[in-house]
C-alpha cells in the first residue's frame, strides 16, 4: 500500500511509538500504584455489587419478618436481621445500588456543570470571569453538608432530589479546578493558531481547550465521589436522604441504631464498614489517578 | 495593606448578601410550611385560623419585603421569632452555640496533635512501610463517616467495658468529668477524620520543602534531624497547613451536625436540622446564615495571618 505522496505506508508508522494498550497501561498501574490498584479493585466488586444485586441477595431487602427480628448472623440471615426482621446481607447488596447512583450521579452532573461554567468563564475571562468567580464564592461559603440539607430539605427526599442537592455544591469545586486548567491551555499557541484559522470561539473551548482537560477533570470526578457517597449517608442517616422502604447504607444506620446497640451490634456494624469500604475504595484510587494523570500535583492535597 | 484588607472585606460582604439570598429563597422553595406542620400535629383544620397565625408570623406579605425585614433584623441583631417555639430565635440559639464551639474547639485540637505529627513522621519516612501504614491511616479516617465512627466507639464502650456514656447532656460545672467524657468521644470521632486531612497536607507540603537548599545546607553544617525538621523545614512547611485548620474549622459544623445527633449533645448543628425538619424558617435562616458569617470571616483571618505567619507574603 502507498500513501498519497508516494511512500510506503509502512515507513511513516515506523516513524511514530506504537501507543501501549489498555492492558499494558493498567498492568503499569497496578505495579506503580498497588494501593490505588486495590482501590479500582473495591470499586469494581461494588459496581458489581449494583448491578448484580438482584442475583446477589439472599432474601426480599424489603420483605419483613416478624419472628426473627433483631437476629444475630446465622447460616440463614448472614449478616443478621434488623428490628423489622428485614436481611441485612440483601439490604446491603441493594443499598450498593442507591449509593452508586447517587455518588456517580451527582459527581458527574456536578462536575459537568462546574466544568462547562469553569471553561466558559475561564476562556471568555475578564468581567465576566470575575463575576462568575464571585457568584460561586456563594456557593462555595457554605460547609458541602450544609448546603446539600437545606437543598435537599427544601426539595423534599427523592432519588432525584438527592442527586441534585449533592451536585449543586460540588458545582464551584469542580469549575475551579477546569477553571485553572483552561487558563493555562488558553495561552498555548495551538489556541492560537486555532483561533488565526478562523476557528470559531464555542469550537474553539469545547473541541480544542475541552478534551486537554480530561485528565484534572478524571481526577475532579474521582476525588469528588468519595466525599458524595458520605454525603448521600448522611443525608439518608438524617432521614433527607434517599425514602423508605428503599435500602441505603446511610438509612439503615438511622434506624435508632443506638438503641438497638446492645442487643444487635451488626446493626450498626454492617452497613458502616461498607460506607466506609466504598469511600475508601474511591479515595485510594481518586490518589493514584492524581499522582498518575497529574503530576504537577504530586504528593499534595 | 489597609486597602487589601478593605478589598477583601468588601468582596466578603457582598458574598455574604449573595448567600442571603440563596438561603432565603432555598427556604422558600421548600413544600409546606411551619403553619401546615403546627395543624397536622394539632389537628386543626379551620383555614381562617390558619390564615390568621400566616399573618402573625408575617408569612403572609410579599417574599421580598419577608427578605428586606429579615436583612433589617440581622443589621440590628434582632433574630427573630421563632415560628414553632414562639420565642425569639437568639433565646433558643444563645444556649447552644457554646456546646458547638467547645466540641469544634476539642475537635480542631484532636485532630492538629493527630495530624501535624503523623504528617511529619510519614514525610521523613517518605515511602517506607511506616510512611505506608501512616497514609493508609489518614485515608481510613477520610473514608469513615464519623457519625457510624461515634456510634462504634459508643458500641465499643458499651460492650467492652460495660460502660454507657450519658446520653443526656451533662453540664461541667454539675459533673465535671462526666462533661468532660462526654465531649471527649464526638471530638475524637470528628477530629480523627479533620487529622486526616491536616496529615496529607503536611506531609506533602514539608516534601516539599525538604527539597529545598537550604534544608541542604542545614544537613551539610552536620546539624541533628530534629533541629533541621522541626526548625528549618517544618517553620515553612506549616502555612498551607496552617490554611487547611482554617477551612477545617469552619468547616466543621458539617461534620458536627451528625456527631451531635449521634451523642445526644444539644448543640447549634443538631438544632439545624431539627428546624431545618420543623420548616421552622428565622431558626433555619439565621443559622444557615452563622456558619456562613463564621465561614467567611475565617477564610479572611486565615489569609491575614499569611502575613504574620510569613513574612514573604506582603499584601498590595
Amino acid at each position: 500500500m502507498v500513501s498519497p505522496i508516494g511512500v510506503p505506508v509502512d515507513l511513516v508508522v515506523v516513524g511514530a511509538p506504537a501507543r501501549p494498550g489498555w492492558g499494558t497501561v493498567l498492568g503499569r498501574f497496578v505495579r506503580r500504584k498497588p494501593l490505588g490498584a486495590i482501590g479500582g479493585a473495591i470499586m469494581v466488586v461494588m459496581l458489581l455489587t449494583a448491578v448484580l444485586a438482584p442475583w446477589l441477595q439472599t432474601h426480599d431487602p424489603i420483605a419483613t419478618e416478624a419472628a426473627y427480628t433483631l437476629g444475630r448472623p446465622n447460616a440463614e440471615h448472614w449478616l443478621g436481621t434488623d428490628h423489622l426482621g428485614r436481611d441485612i446481607y440483601s439490604r446491603i447488596v441493594h443499598g450498593a445500588w442507591a449509593s452508586l447512583v447517587v455518588g456517580v450521579g451527582s459527581t458527574l452532573l456536578g462536575s459537568v456543570l462546574g466544568g462547562i461554567i469553569g471553561l466558559l468563564s475561564a476562556y471568555v475571562g475578564g468581567k465576566t470571569d470575575l463575576i462568575t468567580q464571585r457568584l460561586l464564592d456563594i456557593l462555595q461559603g457554605l460547609p458541602l453538608l450544609v448546603l446539600a440539607l437545606v437543598m435537599s430539605a427544601s426539595l423534599g427526599p427523592s432519588i432525584r432530589n438527592v442527586i441534585i442537592a449533592i451536585s449543586i455544591p460540588i458545582i464551584p469545586r469542580a469549575s475551579r479546578v477546569i477553571r485553572a486548567s483552561v487558563l493555562s491551555i488558553r495561552e498555548m499557541q495551538y489556541i492560537e493558531a486555532a483561533r488565526a484559522l478562523g476557528v470559531r470561539h464555542l469550537r474553539t473551548a469545547f473541541r480544542h481547550i475541552l478534551p486537554n482537560t480530561v485528565g484534572p477533570f478524571i481526577v475532579l470526578c474521582t476525588a469528588q465521589l468519595g466525599s458524595a457517597i458520605l454525603v448521600e449517608a448522611t443525608l439518608s442517616f438524617l432521614g433527607m436522604g434517599i425514602p423508605e422502604p428503599y435500602p441505603s447504607w446511610g438509612r439503615m444506620l438511622s434506624v435508632s441504631a443506638a438503641e438497638y446497640a446492645q442487643k444487635a451490634p451488626h446493626l450498626v456494624l454492617f452497613p458502616g464498614i461498607a460506607i466506609s469500604l466504598a469511600v475508601f475504595g474511591s479515595n485510594l484510587l481518586g490518589d493514584a489517578l492524581r499522582d498518575t494523570l497529574d503530576p504537577r500535583l504530586r504528593g499534595s492535597r | 495593606m489597609k486597602s487589601y484588607i478593605a478589598q477583601r472585606l468588601g468582596i466578603a460582604i457582598l458574598t455574604l448578601v449573595g448567600m442571603s439570598i440563596v438561603i432565603f429563597a432555598l427556604l422558600r422553595l421548600a413544600p409546606g410550611d411551619i403553619v401546615d406542620i403546627l395543624f397536622s400535629t394539632a389537628g386543626y383544620v379551620n383555614e381562617s385560623e390558619k390564615q390568621a397565625i400566616l399573618k402573625e408570623l408575617g408569612m403572609d406579605r410579599p417574599y421580598w419585603i419577608q427578605y428586606l425585614d429579615w436583612v433589617r433584623q440581622i443589621l440590628t441583631g434582632d433574630l427573630g421569632k421563632s415560628y414553632r417555639y414562639d420565642v425569639p430565635a437568639w433565646d433558643v440559639i444563645r444556649p447552644l452555640v457554646p456546646v458547638t464551639i467547645e466540641l469544634a474547639v476539642l475537635s480542631i485540637i484532636v485532630a492538629v496533635v493527630l495530624g501535624v505529627p503523623t504528617g511529619v513522621i510519614s514525610a521523613v519516612r517518605q515511602d517506607t512501610a511506616l510512611d505506608y501504614v501512616l497514609r493508609v491511616f489518614s485515608l481510613a479516617g477520610l473514608s469513615m463517616p464519623s457519625f457510624w465512627l461515634g456510634m462504634v466507639i459508643i458500641l465499643g464502650m458499651v460492650s467492652w467495658l460495660g460502660w454507657i456514656p450519658p446520653l443526656t447532656y451533662v453540664r461541667p460545672t454539675d459533673n465535671f468529668k462526666a462533661h468532660a467524657i462526654q465531649f471527649a468521644l464526638p471530638a475524637l470521632a470528628v477530629g480523627y477524620r479533620s487529622s486526616a486531612l491536616i496529615m496529607r497536607i503536611t506531609r506533602s507540603s514539608l516534601l516539599e520543602v525538604m527539597r529545598e537548599v537550604y534544608i541542604r545546607t542545614a544537613w551539610a553544617k552536620g546539624q541533628a534531624g530534629r533541629v533541621v525538621i522541626w526548625r528549618h523545614a517544618l517553620k515553612n512547611a506549616i502555612l498551607p497547613v496552617v490554611t487547611v485548620i482554617g477551612i477545617e474549622f469552619a468547616f466543621l459544623i458539617g461534620g458536627l451536625v451528625v456527631t451531635e445527633t449521634v451523642f445526644n449533645l444539644p448543640g447549634v448543628a443538631r438544632f439545624l436540622v431539627q428546624a431545618i425538619l420543623w420548616r421552622d424558617y428565622p431558626i433555619v435562616q439565621n443559622l444557615v446564615m452563622f456558619i456562613a458569617i463564621v465561614v467567611i470571616f475565617s477564610n479572611l483571618f486565615v489569609d491575614m495571618l499569611y502575613g504574620v505567619l510569613d513574612p514573604r507574603v506582603r499584601y498590595g
